[in-house]
């Protein structure tokens, strides 16, 4: 049980690094969903269900959802 | 072994987070890049809370087909983290509008040139001169005295 | 000359969550109000989700302001963004599976909103979950045939001030009753059941349709706000 959440940490960190590296906002909010599904497990692993299906209606659907009708609106769809 | 204790895996993942997002917001150039900070320091900050009261072993606070657990975990922090999330989003929802609308005011993302623009701004408003350093070279910056300086220059 | 001063400030920081670390008591923390909650929670609400009877019983008012920042934050992001200008020509429609997801996704997430919704007191789930969901399910067929949306967006704001209404009617009964404001009402039926816990699923309905008609107003503003091309 330590070796899965350990590897599901490790890839958390790692995608949340590569939120603020990527230079292409799509991939950053690719990374950001992929932050969020990792807490969501986080979330059940601490004995909290109702936090976990929030986090994951919330983080990666709405959240995502936001930035990306934002982004199209701003112009920075587009990779560059 | 003292490094696979959950625990401190969890406690680092939050404590991680949190200093990520931080270092996002300081460091970034790009309004849109600072507002990926904020959310990924809200998500640590979650993580954080919930972490105050687990115990190994504990089950979910709900009650399953009538029989009740020895040991729950504690309902009060998950009822708050519950609060937070939304109103994270609540948040991130008004800073994406806000990006949209400077973008439109300015022209640009780049917040120092937003900051440049708005110094700017405001020192027309006000009808002084932008601030400048105090270290620039006397011939640029305006002496209080000049006709005392050409009186000494001239004689 | 700034990344360096970023860098010693994260350092800074990083060593003093490290001094931190050395002070916590892993695994031992002490629990007091929660103990308390669970021993007692299901003989008073009758829910079986404890997180839910904190959630509306024992922090009715955490609840209530939520939902003020809620509607506040929508509020002001509606007035932000201002209205698309009359003459600008419509987004073409999405391609046909697009088109036909939607159509079939609609009546399935509408159920599966409403379910969570309506048995928040029995297993994990309530108003904030089955409304973001009961929100996506308005914003799916937007997404597929920009510009027409399925219910007028001055419904919407309509139903979003009634559901609140609802909440803060509810709240005040109990004060008719002579207990105090969002004290739980009515007989707690058994543990278990779909119709138990009295008030409590009455407001997670109502929170639950507050919060997907603000989230699904808000997300079809900002996306009939003109994109930059």
């Amino acid at each position: 049980m330590e070796v899965v959440v350990l590897v599901v940490v490790i890839v958390m960190l790692l995608s949340a690094v590569a939120v603020m590296l990527f230079k292409d906002f799509l991939a950053a909010l690719a990374a950001m969903s992929v932050v969020s599904l990792g807490l969501s497990f986080l979330f059940v692993v601490v004995r909290a269900p109702d936090v976990a299906m929030t986090e994951a209606a919330i983080g990666a659907g709405l959240s995502s959802l936001l930035f990306a009708l934002a982004l199209r609106r701003l112009g920075l769809w587009r990779s560059q | 072994m003292d490094i696979l204790d959950t625990n401190m895996i969890l406690y680092s993942a939050a404590f991680g987070l949190m200093l990520i997002g931080i270092g996002g917001i300081v460091i970034s150039n790009h309004l849109i890049r600072i507002i990926f900070g904020i959310a990924l320091l809200e998500a640590g900050a979650n993580l954080l809370l919930l972490l105050s009261t687990y115990h190994e072993g504990a089950s979910a606070p709900i009650i399953v087909n009538g029989n009740m657990p020895a040991m729950m975990a504690d309902p009060v922090p998950q009822a708050l983290v519950l609060t937070a999330i939304v109103i994270g989003v609540g948040i991130l929802a008004l800073a994406l509008s806000l990006a949209i609308r400077v973008q439109r005011a300015y022209g640009t993302l780049d917040m120092r040139e937003v900051r440049l623009k708005l110094e700017q701004e405001i020192s027309d408003e006000a009808g002084i001169g932008m601030p400048s350093s105090s270290d620039k070279p006397a011939d640029i910056r305006k002496l209080p005295f000049n006709s005392v300086i050409q009186q000494e220059g001239g004689s | 000359m700034r990344r360096f001063t970023a860098a010693l400030f994260l350092l800074g920081l990083g060593v003093m969550i490290a001094a931190i670390y050395q002070h916590i008591d892993f695994g031992n923390t002490a629990v007091n109000a929660g103990q308390e909650i669970n021993a007692v929670a299901a003989g008073e609400t009758g829910a079986a989700n404890f997180v839910t009877s904190v959630v509306l019983a024992y922090r009715g008012i955490d609840t209530l302001l939520e939902l003020t920042i809620l509607f506040t934050a929508a509020m002001i992001g509606g007035m932000v963004l201002g209205r698309r200008r009359v003459d600008a020509p419509r987004d073409p429609d999405a391609g046909f599976i697009l088109r036909t997801g939607a159509d079939l996704l609609f009546p399935l997430l509408l159920v599966v909103g409403m379910y969570i919704i309506l048995h928040g007191h029995l297993t994990p789930g309530g108003g904030f979950q089955g409304g973001v969901i009961l929100a996506a399910a308005f914003f799916v067929p937007l997404l597929a045939r920009p510009g027409i949306m399925l219910i007028d967006q001055r419904i919407v704001s309509l139903v979003e001030g009634l559901a609140g209404a609802v909440f803060i009617i509810i709240g005040l009964l109990a004060m008719f009753e002579g207990y105090e404001f969002l004290t739980p009402l009515y007989d707690k039926g058994e543990l278990g059941a779909l119709i138990s816990a009295g008030s409590l699923p009455v407001l997670y309905l109502a929170v639950g349709i507050k919060v997907g008609s603000e989230l699904a107003g808000l997300l079809a503003h900002l996306a009939e706000a003109e994109a930059l091309d």
